[in-house]
């Protein structure tokens, strides 16, 4: 809030995360007249376009070219500009991934990536605007932080915040119709920091982007339904991760559960795991997302459903965990 | 600003020290790009001592001119450049490529002094001269910004994503060059895959394009002459140079696109530059 943006004037339930995007860009622009804003054909799509109305000056629709989209973004970096480039999450990731990866990262740019259409979001449009591999790719480049917000309003908190970060940064969002899960942006948030959105005791899940909203209302069920009580940590910053909240969570509830709309490969669950295997404790652990497939076609409810990232499926996943042995550790306050 | 003749005896006698130089670095490093390194250099060498606006003794002034080496594997040659123009102290390169080093044959910005990018993977570098040209403009700034493109690097489809920016953005501040040897690593241009006709190629992606003599400084000043003087376009340089220009038994052999040199290689080929 210390940037005076209030968005709860705007009728943020009605907004889908790139909307907000485009708006706190927008403020972040009269503000910052180093900001520049670059898409590839995709300025209505991921509404980058909002900051181009506002500054046409200041926006380049490169055309469809991704590569050269980075490029350019790095030399406008390095000319003492500020870029924050948008395209689809598979495009960034992927397509361009060497580019963000020698000319962003590795020459350490102040550059911001909003990654639109996330994960399986795009859902309709086919399994090659997917992207369920971006969080492994992405997060192996060094220098880079990895932010994955929940809703809009998170997605306000995480465009503000990566201004203070000197280095490039890659915010992946989705296409929008995903519900909110905070009432307002009124919530402590900072890069690197899990947020307990539940308190609990038995099992601990860990989600990021959309299913976090799931894994609140599965928390709830579990509650009148099991009588569990579950925690549930928005882990909204894939890298640098909070190890500080994931050993906590293994030591005060030693079962968890990782949900992301994503391979079980390399992204949030590998994450997490890292640090659990890390740490040399033991715990039940286990990763829901794709398993190493390739995402369904169809809607985004209806492919969370068939991966179990959906609120039934991380129901189905905390309660097939409760039975799972692991060793016991009786030495648990001299690590964390 | 044509080339007096005691400039072409100036940029003559750098132009050999710093071909010279790039032989002792093969040697020190056990091996490097030295054919295209050789092929580039009088361009570098016209650049770096008459036209670039730089200034050594501060290599980060915001306003200075920007050069990228698109084809970031003519790194040695561009270290040797910017040691012999005072960026850094020329013994550095005595251990090129060692280990803890902060040079490699692909040159890191982040670590050597006056390099403008990072580059080595082609197809790279002109996309980052359009951004900084874009960021010229955007800050009101007069800086020009210039880029070496290699011309088996034309094949990388990005370079021809970032001409066509170029020429939608009108960047008459931007200048290109191609350094045409006419050889990559696996043989001749034209028969690995071929990118002629060139010049038409530049011209159909909207570029204002000379062709000239890459090793001819009069040449080459008068082409950047007129590519500064033109307006509304960017401007290529299509200099037609030899691969290992200056060692006999390196010219024209695509076997010297890498390669080391032993001590009576290396005496072999200061001889032939006429070199100390």
């Amino acid at each position: 809030m210390s940037e005076g943006l209030t968005w709860n004037v705007y009728n943020v339930g009605d907004m889908t995360q790139r909307e907000i995007y485009g708006l706190v860009l927008c403020e972040l622009g009269e503000k910052y007249p180093e900001i520049v804003g670059l898409s590839a054909d995709l300025a209505k799509s991921t509404k980058i376009g909002t900051f181009g109305d506002r500054f046409p000056e200041r926006f380049f629709n490169v055309g469809i070219a991704e590569q050269n989209l980075f490029g350019i973004a790095a030399g406008l970096a390095k000319s003492g500009l500020i870029p924050f480039v948008s395209t689809f999450s598979a495009f960034a990731s992927m397509r361009a991934g060497e580019f963000v990866r020698t000319d962003i990262c590795y020459q350490n740019l102040n550059c911001k990536i909003i990654a639109t259409h996330g994960g399986t979001s795009f859902g309709p449009a086919g399994t090659t605007h997917h992207a369920t591999e971006d969080l492994a790719i992405v997060r192996a480049f060094a220098n880079l932080t990895v932010v994955v917000p929940a809703d809009p309003f998170e997605t306000a908190h995480a465009v503000r915040a990566s201004m203070a970060i000197d280095g490039p940064v890659y915010i992946r969002i989705g296409r929008g119709f995903e519900p909110p899960v905070y009432e307002s942006e009124d919530y402590d948030f900072a890069i690197g920091r899990a947020v307990e959105m539940h308190p609990g005791t038995d099992v601990t899940v860990i989600a990021c982007g959309t299913p976090v909203s799931h894994a609140l209302q599965a928390a709830g069920l579990l509650a009148e339904q099991d009588g569990l009580s579950v925690r549930v940590l928005n882990m909204h910053t894939v890298k640098p991760i909070d190890r500080e909240a994931v050993l906590r969570a293994v030591q005060e509830t030693r079962r968890i559960l990782t949900v992301e709309d994503h391979n079980v490969i390399g992204g949030l669950g590998g994450a997490v795991a890292e640090v659990i295997a890390e740490s040399g404790k033991g715990c039940a652990f286990r990763r829901a997302g794709l398993c190493d497939e390739y995402s369904m076609i169809g809607y985004p409810e209806d492919i969370l459903n068939r991966y179990r990232l959906d609120t039934d499926g991380i129901v189905e996943n905390v309660r097939e965990m409760l039975g799972v042995e692991f060793e016991e550790d009786e030495d648990w306050e001299d690590e964390v | 600003m044509a080339v007096s003749e005691a400039e072409r005896g100036e940029l003559t006698r750098r132009a050999k020290a710093i071909r010279s130089g790039i032989v002792d670095v093969t040697g020190w490093a056990g091996g490097s790009h030295i054919g295209g390194a050789l092929s580039q250099t009088d361009i570098l060498t016209l650049l770096y001592f008459k036209y670039l606006n730089i200034d050594p003794a501060n290599p980060e002034w915001p306003d200075r001119d920007r050069f990228i080496l698109s084809k970031g594997h003519g790194g040695v040659g561009l270290a040797v450049t910017l040691a012999e123009r005072g960026y850094f102290d020329p013994a550095l390169l005595k251990d090129f490529g060692h280990s803890g080093s902060p040079f490699g044959m692909h040159l890191d910005g982040n670590k050597v002094t006056g390099v403008d990018a990072s580059t080595g993977s082609l197809g790279h570098g002109l996309s980052m001269a359009v951004g900084l040209a874009l960021g010229a403009r955007v800050q009101g700034k007069a800086w020009r910004t210039y880029c070496l493109i290699g011309d088996g690097e034309c094949n990388e489809g990005s370079i021809w994503e970032a001409a066509m920016a170029a020429s939608h953005y009108r960047l008459d501040s931007l200048i290109g060059f191609v350094d045409r040897n006419r050889m990559m690593i696996d043989g001749a241009t034209e028969d690995v895959m071929a990118i002629e006709p060139l010049a038409d190629k530049w011209a159909a992606f909207g570029w204002h394009v000379q062709t000239v003599d890459g090793h001819d400084f009069g040449a080459l000043a008068q082409a950047i002459d007129e590519a500064q003087e033109h307006a509304g376009s960017p401007s290529v340089i299509l200099a037609q140079t030899v691969k290992g220009k200056g060692v006999d038994f390196m010219e024209n052999d695509p076997a010297w696109h890498y390669g080391g040199l032993n001590a009576d290689l290396i005496a072999r080929a200061k001889a032939s530059l006429g070199a100390e």
